[in-house]
């Protein structure tokens, strides 16, 4: 039997508005035979880990454009532990390379940033998802 | 929680007793079919039968997903424990999808279970774990399920044989009264909504469905009760519609209750489930034989006009059916 697809959530959290990132991630996965929960802009951690739950979610995709990448994407990967949840954070958006060094240490598993070819999402995603224990 | 290493069973009792989690991996086993899944199956299956299955069907971009946002709001206030499952198509090409029904449906509110399933290459306007899927939600203790289809055209109607009640959903002007007498899924529903009421021609898509019925009532098409389909004019700017649509469900399924008919209608969902399962075994079974040396061999007999097509096909089934 073939395995399923990969299920991935891909959200926006916080007060951020700009989803064009986030729909271009959204049809390079579907196009790589992913499935993709789409939640789209204005989420909550707490919704995210509500949905990965009942989506049976593979990874997590935040896309953040906002400067709150510090803040809110340790949040999600704390949550997910909390919820014993061994689900990938994948972070794209706009990220400072200062900022790659503190996200990785708190746990984010792939980090993205603009101008990411479809091949390197697409590789980053499964490797993350293959990785978990 | 490590993968793979919890049992069907395991995660029954722990989904029983209100894990989410579990209840998706239940999910996700039955999505993927096979083995596994047949053992959820067996799990679930006396656990389940009595929860309300309400479908949802419609073109498009018709609003079904924000109308079940809007209904979930309404079934949890009157103290209900609802849950969704909401399909949306597969590619065929890649077999990704993208599942979006969520970014309508807000459920942060009601705390509704609500899972996305993909077609996986089914056709019909479900997914083939739809029916594994309900027996999960039911045996967990889930009451309604609401299944919402792929956006549907004209002839995929599979949700009548897997809901109590099927909800066409319908726009104002998407067509005339000539296309509210094809036939096809208006002719399923049990309840019409016409969605996104505040929109001009509302009330014309109204009459072309209230004069649909009227021809169905004179053809003799109509319910052998004489039941009706109410029609309800729905607008989800404002939220209007959704309390008459959760009484005129409640209604049908007391409609269906006092006639017998949930009795019938079950009876043919369950007929139609067995049906589909043992097609597939047939199918499979026939995949093997047509691809055998001796299938090869009949296919060639056939292609060189040494027997007929009717021949043919007879020395193919003849062992599958036992007939020999």
């Amino acid at each position: 039997m073939s395995q399923p697809p990969i299920r991935i959530v891909l959200a926006k959290v916080g007060f951020d508005g700009h989803d064009r990132g986030l729909r271009m991630v959204a049809r390079m996965l579907r196009d790589a035979g992913c499935e993709i929960i789409y939640l789209g802009l204005r989420q909550t951690t707490e919704n995210v880990v509500a949905v990965v739950e009942q989506e049976d979610a593979d990874a997590v995709g935040l896309s953040m454009h906002n400067a709150q990448h510090l803040t809110l994407a340790p949040r999600m990967v704390n949550a997910l532990r909390n919820a014993d949840l061994d689900v990938p954070v994948i972070l794209g958006g706009v990220i400072p390379d200062r900022d790659v060094a503190p996200l990785t240490e708190a746990g984010v598993a792939v980090i993205l940033g603009p101008g990411a070819s479809a091949e390197e999402v697409v590789c980053a995603v499964r490797e993350a998802v293959a990785s978990r224990s | 929680m490590k993968r793979d290493s919890v049992t069907p069973a395991d995660l029954l009792k722990m989904a029983v007793s209100g894990n989410r989690h579990a209840i998706g991996r239940l999910l996700s086993l039955v999505e993927k079919g096979g083995a596994t899944a047949d053992e959820v199956g067996t799990a679930t299956h006396p656990l389940s039968g009595d929860a309300r299955i309400i479908g949802i069907t419609g073109p498009p971009g018709s609003g079904k997903s924000t109308l079940v946002s809007q209904l979930l709001k309404v079934i949890t206030d009157a103290g209900l424990n609802p849950a969704v499952i909401a399909v949306d198509p597969s590619s065929p090409l890649t077999g990704g999808a993208i599942l979006g029904d969520r970014v309508r449906i807000d459920a942060t509110d009601t705390g509704a279970f609500i899972r996305s399933i993909a077609t996986r290459g089914h056709s019909g306007g479900l997914a083939l774990a739809v029916p594994g899927g309900i027996r999960v939600l039911d045996a967990v203790g889930f009451d309604p399920i609401i299944i919402e289809t792929v956006g549907v055209g004209q002839v995929e109607v599979d949700v009548t044989a897997t809901a109590d009640t099927t909800i066409v959903v319908a726009n104002p002007g998407t067509g005339d009264a000539v296309q509210a007498n094809k036939a096809g899924l208006l002719e399923v529903a049990d309840i019409f909504v016409v969605n996104k009421s505040d929109l001009a021609g509302a009330d014309d898509a109204r009459r072309d469905l209230e004069l649909m019925l009227d021809l169905s009532h004179m053809t003799g098409q109509e319910d052998p009760t004489g039941r009706r389909p109410p029609i309800v004019m729905a607008n989800s700017l404002d939220g209007s519609g959704s309390t008459e649509l959760w009484s005129a469900i409640v209604d049908h399924g007391n409609h269906l209750v006092s006639t017998g008919q949930i009795e019938a209608r079950r009876a043919a969902r369950t007929r139609a489930e067995l049906h589909s399962r043992a097609a597939g075994r047939l199918l499979a079974a026939l995949d093997r034989a047509i691809d055998s040396p001796s299938g090869q061999a009949i296919v060639d007999g056939l292609r060189n006009r040494d027997v007929s097509p009717a021949e043919a096909s007879d020395q193919l089934m003849r062992p599958i059916l036992h007939e020999d």
